[in-house]
């Protein structure tokens, strides 16, 4: 499954290369992280973010749209958008992930993750019309360079969970998807989700508990 | 932040993590995830699996031109503006106090009888969402349900049957539970609960009142 998945990833990126100009020093460091042992192709997107926050990088920002405004797109499709309609919200959604790139904590999110969640938002306001309540922001610690560490473990820990998904019978498969294209109730979902969440859980939870101790 | 013994359930977090929550029961969730970890980091993992979704998922060619009208939308500003909402400092966690308008001091209480006094807070319709503040030793008044009732405590705390609910704790209550909450002697209880039925109550008030009350 691993073996079958890397390509789509591996072209992915290389159509992103090459078109916008990636064979450059930043290209090199981008290549190096989505492709060495260690660095994952969430690593990857994690930089591209670094890039559009602290540069307000448009080249980093192009890779970002073109992996992940056509995802967007047929998530805002799947959960009951018009093409047009999806269209708009996905453009406001990426311009969303440009203005808020300051707001990404790696240690408590994959690039997926939090794209997922802005694209979420944008859904429950454009095709629900309600407000969404949503929990008090931790801010990041002082040093978000020190999270490093916890930022690869949890890139990493994602792209298994993305593995798992993929390896869960169809059926099973198909429920999660239902549950979170907003085709089900919460009284209509089940209590397990047949996925390994344990350790992902795990992990952010001790990013809050350093979170939490630099803040007092 | 103190021990929070009773938390949201799974399907109640993923339905928060996918967006499909009612505004009502969103709240509770939003504002239980405030004060516990354990919950925001669940919650976490959730919308994990909605990244992997999005991720997995086949995608759908954008309009020609999409990444250019994008970064026209990028050089007008951010539709609004971007901030970070501060901490709280009240009783009342940051998205409880935004409905409320403030801390408290704030909430404009009706009595319902028995001592008892609640604030609707306004939501879109699917579920209702109110604060109740029940006197020390009081009980509230008896009820059964139809649907999903979320009591999530914020000052004192309620005992039901052998459960102690303090602040931070939520009580997922569904059709088959049939329950008497009584607030601890000493202090006040104040709990925000959000229901996705009418309540049915079985003593205190006639089942007429209730369209009047909209609860």
């Amino acid at each position: 499954m691993l073996a079958g998945a890397q390509p789509f990833e591996e072209s992915d990126a290389a159509v992103t290369r090459s078109s916008y100009g990636w064979e450059t020093d930043r290209g090199s460091v981008y290549r190096k992280m989505t492709r060495a042992g260690a660095g994952t192709a969430e690593a990857g997107w994690v930089e591209a973010v670094e890039r559009v926050r602290s540069q307000r990088d448009q080249q980093a920002f192009a890779a970002l749209f073109q992996h992940f405004a056509p995802r967007v797109k047929a998530y805002l499709m799947k959960s009951g958008a018009d093409a047009s309609l999806a269209e708009e919200c996905t453009q406001e959604v990426m311009a969303t992930l440009w203005h808020k790139a300051h707001l990404f904590d790696p240690a408590r999110a994959s690039v997926a993750t939090w794209v997922f969640t802005i694209a979420r938002n944008r859904r429950i306001d454009a095709l629900r019309k309600q407000r969404r309540p949503e929990p008090e922001e931790l801010p990041w610690g002082p040093e978000p360079d020190a999270s490093q560490d916890e930022a690869l473990a949890l890139q990493q820990e994602t792209e298994r969970l993305g593995e798992a998904l993929k390896q869960l019978p169809a059926k099973q498969r198909e429920l999660i998807e239902r549950a979170y294209f907003g085709d089900l109730s919460h009284s209509e979902i089940a209590e397990q989700t047949g996925l390994p969440l344990g350790t992902i859980k795990s992990r952010i939870r001790l990013a809050l508990e350093r979170l939490r101790h630099e803040m007092k | 932040m103190g021990r929070i013994n009773h938390h949201l359930t799974d399907p109640l977090l993923i339905a928060y993590a996918a967006g499909t929550l009612p505004e009502a029961f969103s709240l509770v969730a939003a504002t239980h995830v405030s004060l516990c970890d354990e919950c925001r980091a669940r919650l976490a993992a959730f919308e994990a699996v909605g990244g992997a979704v999005v991720e997995t998922a086949e995608a759908v060619p954008v309009a020609e031109g999409s990444l250019a009208a994008t970064l026209a939308r990028i050089a007008a500003g951010p539709k609004a503006e971007i901030r970070t909402p501060p901490k709280a400092a009240g009783i009342l966690p940051a998205p409880l106090a935004a409905y409320v308008g403030g801390d408290l001091s704030a909430v404009r209480w009706r009595s319902v009888g028995g001592g008892v006094r609640q604030a609707i807070l306004p939501t879109s319709r699917g579920a209702s969402v109110r604060l109740l503040h029940i006197p020390a030793g009081a009980a509230v008044p008896d009820h059964g349900h139809r649907g999903t009732e979320l009591t999530l405590v914020l000052q004192g705390a309620f005992r039901d049957d052998a459960d102690r609910f303090a602040r931070g704790d939520v009580e997922v209550a569904d059709a088959s539970v049939e329950h008497t909450p009584v607030a601890e002697p000493g202090e006040d209880c104040i709990c925000l609960a959000a229901t996705d039925a009418p309540l049915r109550f079985n003593a205190l008030l006639p089942r007429l009142a209730q369209p009047f009350l909209r609860i």
